[in-house]
């Protein structure tokens, strides 16, 4: 009989690779017999989601993030350095 | 002279910069190197850019290449920890699993009931939260969860990237969501849930 440890493992595994017919069995019989593991699993399904979310949201721009206006002359000063050394080349 | 699409690296910057920044810091969680990134990225851009024919957005083509920087830096620190504690790490690891689990494998403490994902989901404050807490993870455990569900990189290239094995990132993974649920569990949803309800 899976305990709780080895059914949250399999819970995990279960999002990075298909299980095994006795291990999704196993799991199967626990889920059907423990609320906490049944919660375990919906919370790694909405962990996943918000992540994702995370992600996406990383993507769009709003004014949430300052962009430092000293880290961008910085990078500013660096793109013209390279973009130098890169004209003399050319010639 | 530059006749092309992209325009010139100034105009990336004032255009796309503050893009490219947040997208660092969201998955750096590190200013520094969310700066390093960008510049990064913008300089590898630079040498590039006769490759870009205008197929995909300037945006686009740029969060591409800020990925590969980060994954890049990933890598870096990865090796870095491991070269410092191997230990440390473990240590952690196995309280967390004490903190959890019973010595007979079970839960020690029934899980809460998180409520609705959706309603969850909606909640800016959720977001919030879910940052703090993966800013509480051990940094090792946190870049490898990021590369995983938040850059949503599959585990085969994760694994080579890394030089580990599947077994050791499907237990490192394991171990980032009972830390995250753990977390989150404690310094809000459970809370919020039975506040709702009381």
């Amino acid at each position: 009989m899976l305990t709780c440890k080895d059914a949250s493992h399999l819970i995990s595994e279960n999002q990075e690779r298909p299980l095994g017919f006795r291990e999704r069995w196993g799991l199967k019989m626990h889920l059907w017999m423990c609320v906490s593991c049944r919660r375990f699993e919906r919370q790694m399904i909405l962990l996943r989601q918000a992540l994702r979310m995370l992600g996406k949201r990383a993507e769009v721009v709003d004014d949430s993030t300052e962009f430092p206006p000293e880290a961008r002359e910085r990078i500013r000063k660096a793109l013209a350095e390279r973009g130098d050394q890169e004209h003399d080349h050319s010639h | 002279m530059n006749t092309n699409v992209l325009g010139s690296p100034d105009a990336w910057l004032d255009e796309h910069g503050a893009a490219l920044y947040k997208y660092a810091l969201v998955h750096t969680r590190d200013e520094h190197k969310a700066e390093e990134a960008v510049q990064e990225t913008l300089l590898a851009a630079l040498q590039a850019r006769d490759r870009f024919y205008g197929g995909a957005s300037a945006r686009t083509w740029l969060i591409g290449i800020l990925k590969h920087k980060i994954m890049d830096m990933f890598r870096h620190d990865a090796r870095e920890v491991q070269l410092e504690d191997p230990d440390a790490l473990e240590d952690t690891e196995d309280s967390l699993a004490d903190e959890n689990f019973a010595p007979s494998g079970r839960w020690r403490d029934k899980l809460s009931n998180w409520g609705n994902p959706e309603e969850l989901l909606e909640r800016g404050q959720f977001m919030v939260i879910l940052q703090r807490c993966l800013d509480a993870l051990p940094p090792r455990l946190a870049r490898l969860f990021m590369l995983r569900e938040v850059m949503e990189e599959n585990s085969e290239n994760i694994c080579q990237e890394l030089a580990i094995t599947p077994t050791n990132l499907w237990t490192m993974l394991y171990r980032a969501r009972l830390g995250l649920r753990q977390c989150l569990d404690r310094n809000w949803v459970g809370n919020a849930v039975t506040a709702a309800r009381r």
